[in-house]
């Protein structure tokens, strides 16, 4: 008896995976329409791990899916919706062929909407999971809320978007989780803390929206994703007013309400929009408004690692502080200044702001109030300035929330030369990262970064910056001969040292040791003192040979991993350096302009 | 208008209004053409009805001039006749029109007048002329140049003047209702009213002496008519004669005057027959939209447009009630539902029901946008910003951005305000859609460990000292090269040979030179016998094998062995296979070569490779160069000498690839012949191949059988050294990438677990070499130290290694002709 043979690719990867053709075929969709289901879905393409296997043998690079995925696909009530969708077009051009016109207006006006709530539901299980994946979501309904009608985009999308992002921003305020914000020259980063899921987005700077080539973005697949992250959005909005005891659809200013759609310009939309954000929501009767969190208990778990329950705690304390902020403290911000990200940065650590009441709606205080703690201003100088209250540049509210205190505001002051913004979102855990100095004099208050010295204490700090370098090179460097040289630069320091600590001794033992030098002719012998840096040149020998004898197998990660090293290692000294240069061309400034000024001065007294 | 065109137009008027002014449009349409047919109808009416009173028609004179003025222009709204118009001569339309009118009561008082029977026409001529200046200027050439005849009287100048005049006396016994046929007005198209025959040719009267009839039915004679020579008399005597027509219809004589000729010529002209008449006066536009004070058009308004339809007020009444039982919706009301549909209801969607897991399968969620740097700040740190050279870097690679360090350029902007929109924003965007839906997802493991971790953990060098660290003596002396080096026996001396074909004996303590023996061709090796009693080299120079008594030594050593080699034995105790014989020659030692110390050459085929002693020091083993031609076989490389013997034998039937070199076992009775590429391991007692060991090198170079005699050190030209556990496998154990060159020498210490392996590299690498005499534990392999070899020379560094026999000492043999000890 001949057992049948089987088929080739009948199982296995080969039968695991389906390529877009295929799956077009066993869905009977238009392309158009399946993308529109996988994006609505959340369907991708998979690698395969054998990709000449998975194409059954096909050449070249295919789309591949999953058959699982696709069969998933096919139990999905909305393509039959689709399917509807398409009798329905075809209804459409058959009127406007047949110059039915009214018949026409009236299938364009009923057209049947897709109902994609239990979508939603299906990708998103829980709330939680819907937080964690709210990072795109943000960033492109706040892109299309800047958006204008498009061709490819309904209007009442963008709209929609304008509404939620509001939403969702003054949930954010209420729930005071906002942790950093990053002013970018792609636009405004935000990151805010929900529910334990860090959730980060960008706000575009204003104007964002320019008309785009066809060829480099087509709308029509950003709207689609937008009809389901406004969904999306909505059902989280609602989530989070409830569980923050605020009343869902909030009583908003006049041009978020949905039912007036004319075209509102940009200006007027954006003056609204932070109008908008300088409201207090309703809340739900009966819930207390000050609700404390609890003190954080402290279990004892299996891993009872001391140190990092005191590192949490600590980092709780901070968060508690961060959140408090602004609290009490009063705002006016220059007609100037991009308002909505301090007015939202400001509101969300519990300040209060306002603006000029005559160029924007929205004001609460008078620029006149007395109580008023900061002024932001964006320009050089103002000719009225109170004295109740400091005048401020704008970075200085970001920089303080990323430090989580209120900075001094003597770098900051109207008219001085802004030290850098830096991002908060570098990783400071990993190895290999470049800190600017700045930065490092933020973590660790000893540090003196080389352009703040006066100068006076040039020299000095010079020299502290030289064992800087040294140290930084002793961070990373495994260069060698650098080793080898600071070597003999210690070994004779080390002859210095030693009579600097006798240096360091009073002046009478000092005598006396003298004396009894004079008195006894042997000098006593200096034990011999193995360097550190000897016992480390040996040793990187030593792991040189070793490295040698790495297995095969991994011989060729080895290497990448140590390019990989050595690129970065190579960067940071470039960064390094390039500031080194810099920081020598201020000082350089800095003394010319000094030596000018006393020249002058000596001019001035002959 | 369709609806949908109203819709298409995007017209903002609502549809209602215009609705309604549509209808109020075509009301008044319809109106208007009602009116007018009730004007005709009446007009109808009083041309037929006879017994029409003057009230008639005075009004319907009046209707006609309304319609006039409705429908025509001011210009011509006077008469539709043209002859008509010829009379008004520069006053305007009102006037004429009183004028007329004066002249029909003028006309009916001479009408009175003819009733009392007086028939005179210049009576009623009088009063036309007193009337009109012009014409009376005209009228008396009229008067004279007609004849005074029949009831015909030309009181006008003008032809219809003359004929409704004529007309007037003519019908002075007429009834009245004969008469107002023609004081009707509308009698545009007759000409001449005298003559009512009708429309017939005149011609047909030409045999009569009449033309046609009047109304009475009496005849109307014909004036004279003239012949050819009263035409030429009258033409001869009648100044007027070249404006004097004759009139068809009467055959009476015309005089035209002054304003015919004028009108002639204007019309002659193709200018506008009315002299008066100005094209260019200004528009009135009588019909606007303004209301006025008073209508233009004074007839009443129907009723019907003063009240409401009935039918309607009925509709209106069906939708009002629909609209309040809610059958109906307004449009409003329906949009607004429709708003509402369209509206998204958010609801708790993770409220109730425990969530189920998500249906797709082994999802794998999208990575996150990797979150921005300090480049990317508004304010970067000034080292994050661009330099000249990489700005060079960027503009170059603005054909392929996507090489470029970072998707944006680095800047500084001096105030928030200052910072303009990113431009590749949406487009960002919208990559990051097109990866979310279009990108393959698959997982992979990302490596948490550095790199270090793949590095095997090796115990510290420092732990496993002793091994040699610096570089102790350095012995000069060879001229080229110095191929091969030999600690003897006791550690005490160094022998080393080289290219400069000369054999030298060194003092290990002092490094000095103690003997040079001159061999006279190069010495490719040169090896000490390992016995301690004896003091005996062996040095391949070229095809010859020579033992060597240096004469170092404890004296006791050197007379023995001196003894030893003096005389060969007897011949019967040599018995030699034929196949060896060939192989070699114990060659007789002549006594200069004795005094130069050489005790026994044995002459070969070939240039001998390598010698290695066994262990014993009773055979040697000789691997000859393959030959030109390459054949030969292995077989015939490998030969064994037996010194107190003094034969030779080839203990190997066959062998297949080059030899490279073959070593005795320390201990067993076995000999390892390396080729290219394998080592076979040969029982010499058995004569049979005990063992393949399957090195994975290219070319092997050379090698070296650990002192317990279990492990074995291949080194290779294709820079690896292979260590083999010959307990464990015919496959290495081990294999080190030491160095960066050809690896030429291996050696192992005959006490310390060390061993060292040197090439055509720059260094020597120390190695530590543990063998466990536990079965179950392997050998450890600890790299040690790498020592600096010699200068290079014609790419080759160090030839060949040798450890004290005794101390942690390293002896290398360098290309730059010096020997090297290392301590």
């Amino acid at each position: 008896m001949v057992s049948k043979k089987k088929k080739k690719y009948s199982s296995g990867e080969g039968a695991q995976f389906m390529t877009r053709k295929a799956a077009l075929k066993k869905l009977q969709l238009s392309l158009k329409d399946f993308r529109r289901i996988c994006i609505l879905k959340g369907i991708y393409p998979r690698e395969p791990r054998n990709r000449k296997r998975a194409q059954k043998g096909a050449g070249g690079i295919k789309t591949l899916y999953h058959t699982k995925d696709i069969k998933f696909l096919l139990h999905e009530p909305i393509i039959w919706k689709l399917r509807e969708l398409k009798v329905y077009q075809q209804k459409i051009r058959r009127a406007r062929a047949m110059r039915e016109y009214k018949n026409m207006k009236k299938y364009l006006r009923d057209y049947p909407e897709i109902n994609i709530d239990h979508i939603v539901k299906e990708r998103y299980p829980t709330f939680v999971d819907a937080l964690r994946d709210l990072d795109d979501c943000l960033t492109l309904c706040f892109l299309f809320s800047t958006f204008p009608s498009l061709k490819k985009v309904p209007r009442d999308q963008s709209m929609l978007c304008r509404r939620l992002t509001v939403e969702f921003m003054h949930a954010i305020i209420a729930a005071k989780a906002l942790r950093r914000v990053f002013v970018s020259v792609k636009g405004y980063y935000y990151q805010v803390e929900l529910e334990g899921q860090t959730i980060t987005w960008i706000v575009p700077h204003h104007f964002s929206f320019q008309p785009q080539n066809k060829d480099e973005v087509d709308f029509k697949i950003m709207s689609t994703f937008v009809e389901f992250y406004t969904m999306m959005l909505g059902f989280v909005n609602y989530k989070l007013y409830h569980s923050l005891n605020l009343v869902y659809p909030p009583k908003l200013t006049a041009a978020f309400s949905a039912d007036d759609k004319e075209l509102i310009d940009e200006q007027a939309y954006v003056a609204e929009r932070i109008a908008a954000m300088n409201l207090s929501l309703a809340r739900v009767p009966g819930s207390n408004e000050a609700e404390e969190l609890p003190e954080m208990d402290i279990f004892d778990t299996e891993d009872n690692d001391p140190q990092k329950m005191e590192e949490a705690k600590l980092e709780a304390e901070k968060v508690k502080k961060l959140k408090t902020m602004f609290k009490g403290l009063k705002f006016f911000i220059n007609r100037e200044v991009p308002r909505e990200p301090l007015v939202f940065i400001i509101r969300c650590f519990g300040g209060e702001v306002s603006w000029d009441k005559d160029h924007f709606v929205g004001a609460t205080f008078d620029e006149t109030d007395e109580s008023i703690a900061y002024q932001i201003v964006d320009r050089p100088s103002m000719d009225k300035q109170y004295l109740s209250r400091y005048y401020v540049q704008p970075q200085w509210v970001f920089d303080s929330v990323n430090a989580r205190t209120l900075l001094p505001i003597n770098k900051y002051l109207m008219g001085a030369v802004l030290p850098p913004h830096l991002s908060p979102f570098v990783d400071k855990t990993k190895d290999q990262v470049y800190m600017p100095p700045e930065e490092r004099a933020l973590n660790d208050p000893n540090f003196k970064p080389l352009n703040e010295e006066s100068g006076s204490d040039i020299e000095e700090a010079s020299d502290e910056d030289k064992e800087e370098e040294e140290q930084d090179s002793e961070e990373d460097g495994d260069a060698e001969a650098a080793l080898a040289k600071q070597y003999q630069q210690e070994v004779e320091e080390d002859s210095d040292s030693d009579e600097d600590q006798d240096d360091g001794l009073d002046p009478e033992k000092k005598k006396l040791a003298k004396e009894k030098k004079k008195a006894m002719a042997v000098t006593a012998g200096v034990p011999h003192k193995e360097h550190p840096y000897q016992k480390e040149i040996e040793d990187k020998q030593a792991f040189r040979l070793r490295e040698k004898l790495v297995r095969k197998k991994h011989r060729n990660l080895y290497k990448s991993m140590k390019a990989g090293q050595e690129k970065r290692k190579k960067e940071i000294w470039l960064l390094r350096k390039k500031r080194r240069l810099h920081d020598e061309k201020v000082k350089e400034e800095k003394k010319a302009e000094k030596r000018k000024q006393r020249m002058q001065a000596l001019e001035a007294s002959t | 208008m369709p609806p949908f065109r109203k819709g298409l137009l995007k017209r903002k008027v609502d549809a209602e209004n215009l609705e309604q002014n549509e209808r109020v449009n075509t009301f008044n349409q319809a109106e208007d053409s009602e009116q007018e047919d009730l004007i005709t109808g009446e007009v109808d009416a009083a041309s037929d009805t006879t017994d029409s009173e003057h009230e008639d028609e005075t009004e319907v004179p009046s209707d006609h001039e309304r319609d006039e003025v409705l429908f025509n222009d001011s210009a011509d709204s006077t008469f539709g006749d043209d002859e008509q118009a010829d009379d008004a001569s520069g006053s305007s339309s009102d006037i004429t029109d009183s004028e007329d009118d004066g002249e029909s009561e003028e006309g009916d008082d001479s009408d009175s007048e003819a009733d009392s029977g007086a028939e005179s026409g210049p009576a009623p001529a009088s009063g036309d002329s007193g009337s009109d200046e012009d014409r009376s200027t005209a009228r008396p050439a009229g008067r004279v140049k007609i004849k005074p005849d029949a009831a015909s009287h030309h009181t006008d100048t003008s032809i219809d003047r003359l004929a409704d005049s004529v007309h007037k006396a003519s019908v002075n016994t007429q009834p009245v209702t004969q008469r107002d046929e023609y004081s009707s007005g509308d009698t545009s198209d007759e000409e001449d009213r005298r003559n009512t025959v009708g429309d017939v040719p005149l011609w047909w009267y030409r045999e009569y002496p009449h033309v046609g009839y009047d109304l009475d039915g009496r005849r109307i004679i014909k004036p004279p008519q003239r012949d050819q020579i009263d035409e030429f008399l009258k033409k001869c005597e009648d100044p007027e004669f070249w404006r004097t027509v004759r009139d068809p219809n009467t055959g009476q004589d015309v005089v035209l005057s002054a304003q015919d000729l004028e009108l002639l010529r204007r019309v002659r002209a193709g200018l506008v027959p009315d002299a008066a008449h100005d094209e260019y006066a200004p528009w009135v536009d009588w019909f606007s939209r303004d209301v006025l004070a008073t209508p233009l058009r004074a007839f009443p308004e129907h009723k019907r447009s003063f009240l409401p339809s009935r039918d309607e007020a009925r509709a209106v009444g069906r939708l009002v009630h629909a609209l309040r039982m809610g059958w109906a919706k307004t449009r409003r009301q329906l949009a607004d539902e429709r708003r509402q549909r369209r509206q998204r209801a958010f609801y708790d969607l993770w409220g109730a029901g425990a969530a189920e897991p998500r249906g797709l399968q082994r999802h794998i969620p999208a990575p996150r946008r990797p979150p921005p740097g300090h480049a990317e700040s508004y304010n970067p740190p000034p080292e994050y910003l661009l330099d000249a050279q990489e700005l060079k870097e960027w503009n170059k690679l603005s054909e392929t951005p996507w090489k470029r360090k970072y998707t944006f350029l680095p800047t500084r902007h001096a105030s928030l305000r200052a910072v303009p929109a990113y431009e590749r924003f949406t487009r960002e965007r919208f990559l990051r859609c097109l990866d979310l839906y279009l990108a393959p997802r698959a997982i992979k493991m990302r490596l948490t460990i550095g790199p270090e971790a793949l590095v095997p953990t090796l115990p510290s060098p420092r732990e496993l000292q002793p091994f040699p660290t610096f570089e102790a003596l350095c012995m000069r002396g060879h001229s080229g090269l110095v191929r091969s080096v030999d600690f003897d026996p006791s550690g005490q001396y160094i022998a080393s040979a080289g290219d400069d074909g000369s054999v030298r004996v060194w003092e290990t303590g002092s490094g000095r030179c103690v003997r040079v023996l001159a061999l006279g061709a190069s010495v490719a090796r040169v090896v000490w016998l390992p016995a301690a009693g004896l003091c005996v080299l062996a040095a391949a120079a070229g095809p010859r094998l020579l033992l060597l008594a240096p004469g170092t030594g404890p004296r006791r050593a050197v007379e023995r062995t001196d003894d030893l080699l003096a005389e060969a034995p007897p011949d019967h105790d040599v018995a030699v296979d034929a196949r060896s014989a060939g192989a070699a020659t114990w060659e007789r030692v002549a006594p200069e070569a004795w005094a130069r110390a050489t005790r026994a050459s044995i002459l070969h085929a070939r240039d001998v490779a390598h010698v290695a002693w066994h262990a014993r020091g009773d055979y040697v083993c000789a691997t000859l160069r393959p030959g030109a031609a390459g054949g030969a076989g292995g077989a015939r490389a490998v030969l064994v000498h037996q010194l107190s013997r003094r034969r030779s034998q080839l203990p190997l039937a066959r062998c297949k690839g080059l030899v490279q070199c073959a070593v005795f076992h320390p201990t067993r009775p076995q000999l390892f012949v390396a080729t290219q590429r394998v080592v076979r391991v040969y029982d010499l007692l058995k004569q049979e191949l005990v063992r393949k060991l399957l090195t994975g090198a290219q070319w092997i170079s050379n090698m070296a059988v650990h002192p317990a005699g279990d492990n074995l050190l291949v080194c290779s030209y294709d820079r690896k050294c292979i260590w083999f556990d010959l307990e464990l496998s015919s496959k290495p154990y081990q294999t080190l990438r030491l160095h960066g060159g050809a690896v030429r020498s291996v050696a192992f210490h005959r006490r310390y677990p060390l061993f060292a392996s040197a090439g055509d590299d720059d260094n020597i690498v120390v190695s530590h070499g543990m063998v466990y005499n536990d079965l179950l534990q392997n050998p450890l392999l600890v790299p040690l130290k790498q020592l600096a070899g010699g200068a290079r020379a014609a790419d080759l560094v160090v030839l060949e290694l040798r450890w004290h026999p005794a101390q942690p000492w390293l002896l290398a043999a360098c290309a730059d002709g010096t020997l090297r000890l290392y301590a």
